[in-house]
C-alpha cells in the first residue's frame, strides 16, 4: 500500500530525477528493523568502550596492558589510524577534483562523510591516551611551540574546521534539493533543518559561480592540509632520537599510508553502499575500476617506502636500530611486521593487480586487508621502539582487555556516526554527478 | 540578479585590499616568527656564566657495590610509591634512580655491569623540547624540573628520553599507614597521571640555600648532598658544582675514567661515570 502511496507521490513531481529519486528515497522512508537492529548493536559496542574510558578514568592508566618502557600503545595506534580514515575524504575529493577527474563525482559524499565521522574519534584517541584529560586545555594555555603534539594540535584542529567546511559546502546544493523535493512526511526539524542549512540555495548561475570558487580554493587548501596533518602525526615520532622512530621517511610514509587506508575503507563502504542505495547505475564498474587503479598505485607507493625504510636502516646497521628492526622481522612482533606486509602489500596488490574475483569483491577484500594492514602497520611503528629503549633493556606490551574494548567502542562509533549521517544526507553529490554527466 | 552581481564584485574589491594587507602583515611579521623560532629550536647549547652553580655528580662504578642504598634512600626521601610485584612486573614501579644491569658482549664471553642511574640532568634534554605545554624545564642552575600541575600525562617526554629516566604514575600511588605518616614534608606528592622525575633533591638545595642565606653566608660546597650520595656507604658517588674547578665533582669529571651515557646522541649529560678498571 506505502509503495503505491510513494510511487504516486513521484508521479506527481515529475522533475525529480531517477537519480534523485535513488538518493532521496532512503532519506524518506523510515529505517527497516535490520538497520535499526544494527545501530542498536554498534550503540551497545560504543556504549561498552565508553564505560571502559569510564572505569580507565578512575583507576588511572593502570588498566592498560602498558608500563615501562613501552609508554605509548594502541590507543596512539588508533589516534594513528583513525586520521588514516579520515583521509578517506579529503584525499579522493580534493585532489580528484583539483584535477578534474570526472570518476569521482559518485564517490566524493561519502569520502567526505567518512572524514567528518572519523575525526571525533581521532581526536578523543589522544584524550583517551592522555594521564590527565582534564587538563587537555594546558595545550592551549601553555602551548610549548617546539613540541611536536602541539604541531599536531594545529594541523588537526585546522584540518577538522576545514573539511567540515568541505563537506558542508559540497552538501549545500543537495540540502536545497532535500528541502525541495522530498516528500513533505519527514518530520518537522528535518524540513527546518534542511531549510536553515541550505541558506536560500536556488542555483542560480552567480551562486553556481561562487560554489564553483570556494570549492576550488577549499580544495586546494585541503589538499595541503591533509599532507601536512599526517606529515606532523609522524614527527611526532620521527623529532625524538627513539631508534626506529628517528627517521625522515616518516612524514611522507604516513602521508601515503594514510591515503591508502583512506581509499581502502572508502572502496569497502562505497561497495556496501552501492548495494544498499542501489546505485549500480551513478557507482557503475568503470568507476570502481578507476578506484582500483588509484589504490593498486598507492599499495605500490606503500611498498616503495616500506623497503626504502627497512633497506636503509639494514645497510646503516646500527646496533640500536637493528634491535629494533629484529624484533619487528623474528622478535616478539614478528605478527604485526608480517600482519602489515601481508594486509598493506602482498594481498590487496595480488587482489587488485590480478582481480582473481569481481571488481566489487577485489574492493572489499582489499579494503579489509588494507585496514587491518594499516593498523598492524602503526602497531609495528609505535610499540617495538617503545619496547626497546636506548638504555639497556628490553620491555614488552599487550593490549588489556580495556584497551581492545576502547579500540572495538571507537570503530563502532564511528560506524554508528556514519550511518546516522546515511538517513540524514544524501549519500552521492547529486549536483556534482549531474554536473560531469553533461 | 543584480544584487548578486553587486555583491560578488564588492567581494572581489574586497579581495585585493585584504591580500594586500595579509602580504604586508606577513612581510612585517616574518623576521620576528623567524627569529622566534630559531631562539626556540636552534642553538640548545645555553650560556652559563661563571658564576653561576651548575649541578652534577659523578658515580664511581669501581666504588659501586650496587647495594641499592641510593635506591632506598631516594624512594624515602622523595616519597616514592612502595609499588607490590604486579606492578613490578609490568615496570610500573617509580624509583628515581635505578640500579640498571647492563650486559657487555666481548669475544671472552659476556660481563655484567650495574650502573646506578639518575636523571643525567642534560642541558640539551629532548624531554624539555617535546612537551606541549612547557611542564619540563631546565633550571638556571642545570636541574631539569617537572611542573606536576600542569603535565597533561601524554607521556611524550618519557618517550624521548633516551635513558627512560622518567616515570609514569599509571594510578593513585598508595602506601601502608606507617609509611604515609612519616613521608618527607619537603616534598610534594605526585598523583596518578602524571610524569615524575629525579630533581637532585632540590629540596635540600632548597634547604641549603635557606640556611646560607640565615648564616649570612655563601653556599659552600658539602652544604647540599641528594639523599643517594649522602646513602653511600661505598661513597662511589660524588656531587657538587661543575662550574667550580676546584669541586671534587669537577676533578673527577676529567678523570681518564670519566664517560657519560650516550654521549654521542650529545644530550650533555651532567652526571658522568667512572669506569671500572
Amino acid at each position: 500500500m506505502s509503495q503505491i502511496i510513494m510511487d504516486a507521490s513521484v508521479m506527481e513531481k515529475p522533475e525529480r530525477s531517477k537519480l534523485e529519486h535513488t538518493v532521496l528515497k532512503p532519506l524518506e522512508r523510515l529505517p527497516t528493523k535490520g538497520q535499526n537492529v544494527l545501530l542498536a548493536f554498534l550503540a551497545l559496542v560504543f556504549l561498552i568502550g565508553l564505560g571502559a574510558w569510564a572505569r580507565q578514568l578512575a583507576l588511572g592508566l593502570a588498566v592498560t596492558g602498558l608500563g615501562v618502557p613501552v609508554f605509548w600503545g594502541v590507543y596512539i595506534v588508533n589516534f594513528i589510524f583513525f586520521i588514516g580514515i579520515s583521509h578517506a575524504g579529503t584525499l579522493l575529493s580534493a585532489i580528484l577534483r583539483i584535477v578534474k577527474a570526472d570518476w569521482r563525482a559518485p564517490f566524493t559524499r561519502l569520502a567526505e562523510m567518512i572524514t567528518i565521522t572519523s575525526i571525533p574519534f581521532a581526536a578523543t584517541c589522544v584524550i583517551v591516551d592522555m594521564g590527565r584529560p582534564e587538563r587537555f586545555l594546558n595545550v592551549i594555555l601553555y602551548p610549548h611551540f617546539t613540541s611536536p603534539i602541539l604541531w599536531d594540535v594545529c594541523c588537526i584542529t585546522t584540518y577538522i574546521i576545514t573539511s567540515s567546511l568541505y563537506f558542508y559546502t559540497a552538501l549545500i546544493p543537495d540540502l536545497a534539493l532535500c528541502r525541495d523535493r522530498l516528500e513533505p512526511h519527514i518530520s518537522s526539524w528535518r524540513k527546518e533543518f534542511y531549510q536553515l542549512s541550505s541558506l536560500g540555495w536556488t542555483g542560480t548561475d552567480v551562486q553556481k559561480r561562487v560554489h564553483h570558487n570556494i570549492m576550488t580554493i577549499l580544495s586546494i587548501v585541503l589538499l595541503a592540509l591533509v599532507i601536512s596533518v599526517h606529515t606532523n602525526v609522524g614527527f611526532v615520532f620521527g623529532m625524538t632520537i627513539k631508534p626506529g622512530w628517528h627517521t625522515a621517511v616518516i612524514g611522507p610514509y604516513f602521508v601515503i599510508g594514510a591515503a591508502l587506508q583512506g581509499l581502502g575503507i572508502l572502496g569497502l563502504i562505497a561497495i556496501f553502499v552501492r548495494w544498499f542505495f542501489r546505485l549500480h547505475t551513478w557507482i557503475t564498474e568503470k568507476h570502481l575500476d578507476s578506484l582500483r587503479q588509484f589504490t593498486l598505485a598507492l599499495t605500490c607507493f606503500w611498498g616503495y617506502f616500506t623497503g626504502v625504510e627497512i633497506l636503509t636502516t639494514f645497510y646503516g646497521h646500527a646496533p640500536a636500530e637493528m634491535q629494533v628492526l629484529w624484533s619487528k622481522i623474528s622478535g616478539p612482533f614478528w605478527w604485526s611486521f608480517w600482519g602489515m606486509i601481508l594486509g598493506c602489500f602482498v594481498i590487496p596488490f595480488f587482489l587488485m593487480a590480478f582481480r582473481p574475483v569481481r571488481l566489487s569483491r577485489v574492493l572489499v577484500l582489499s579494503g579489509l586487508s588494507i585496514n587491518i594492514g594499516m593498523w598492524l602497520e602503526r602497531y609495528t611503528i609505535v610499540v617495538p621502539s617503545g619496547a626497546n629503549p636506548l638504555a639497556y633493556f628490553v620491555g614488552h606490551y599487550f593490549p588489556s582487555l580495556t584497551e581492545w574494548a576502547i579500540t572495538a567502542g571507537w570503530v563502532a562509533g564511528f560506524f554508528m556516526l556514519l550511518l546516522l549521517f546515511m538517513r540524514i544526507f544524501p549519500v552521492v553529490t547529486v549536483w556534482e554527478v549531474e554536473e560531469v554527466g553533461h | 540578479m543584480s544584487n548578486h552581481e553587486k555583491g560578488v564584485s564588492l567581494t572581489d574589491n574586497h579581495s585585493t585590499t585584504r591580500r594586500g594587507f595579509f602580504k604586508g602583515a606577513a612581510v612585517f611579521l616574518l623576521p620576528f616568527v623567524f627569529r622566534r623560532a630559531r631562539a626556540e629550536v636552534a642553538p640548545r647549547k645555553r650560556e652559563v656564566k661563571s658564576g653561576t652553580r651548575l649541578w652534577g655528580m659523578v658515580i664511581d662504578l669501581d666504588r659501586c657495590t650496587a647495594c641499592q642504598s641510593c635506591v632506598i634512600a631516594c624512594s624515602v626521601e622523595n616519597n616514592q610509591m612502595l609499588g607490590n610485584p604486579q606492578e613490578a612486573a609490568m615496570g610500573r614501579v617509580i624509583r628515581w634512580i635505578r640500579v640498571q644491569p647492563v650486559v657487555k658482549e666481548s669475544a671472552g664471553g659476556s660481563r655484567q655491569s650495574l650502573m646506578p642511574m639518575p636523571c643525567m640532568q642534560c642541558e640539551d634534554p629532548p624531554c624539555i623540547k617535546v612537551c606541549p605545554t612547557a611542564a619540563t624545564f631546565l633550571d638556571p642552575e642545570g636541574i631539569v624540573g617537572q611542573v606536576y600541575p600542569r603535565c597533561i600525562g601524554c607521556r611524550y617526554c618519557v618517550n624521548s628520553c633516551p635513558y627512560t629516566a622518567k616515570f609514569f604514575n599509571w594510578e593513585t600511588p598508595s602506601w601502608p599507614k606507617p609509611m604515609a605518616e612519616a613521608q618527607n614534608p619537603d616534598v610534594s606528592p605526585r598523583y596518578k597521571g602524571i610524569v615524575e622525575k629525579c630533581l637532585f633533591c632540590h629540596q635540600r638545595l632548597q634547604r641549603a640555600k635557606e640556611k646560607a642565606a640565615f648564616e649570612k653566608r655563601a653556599l659552600a660546597e658539602g652544604d647540599y648532598i641528594p639523599a643517594c650520595v649522602l646513602a653511600c656507604p661505598a661513597k662511589a658517588i660524588a656531587f657538587g658544582d661543575l662550574n667550580d674547578p676546584g669541586s671534587e665533582v669537577s676533578r673527577l669529571s676529567q678523570s681518564p675514567r670519566a664517560y657519560r651515557l650516550l654521549d654521542e646522541l650529545g644530550t650533555e649529560p651532567k652526571v658522568s661515570y667512572l669506569r671500572e678498571e
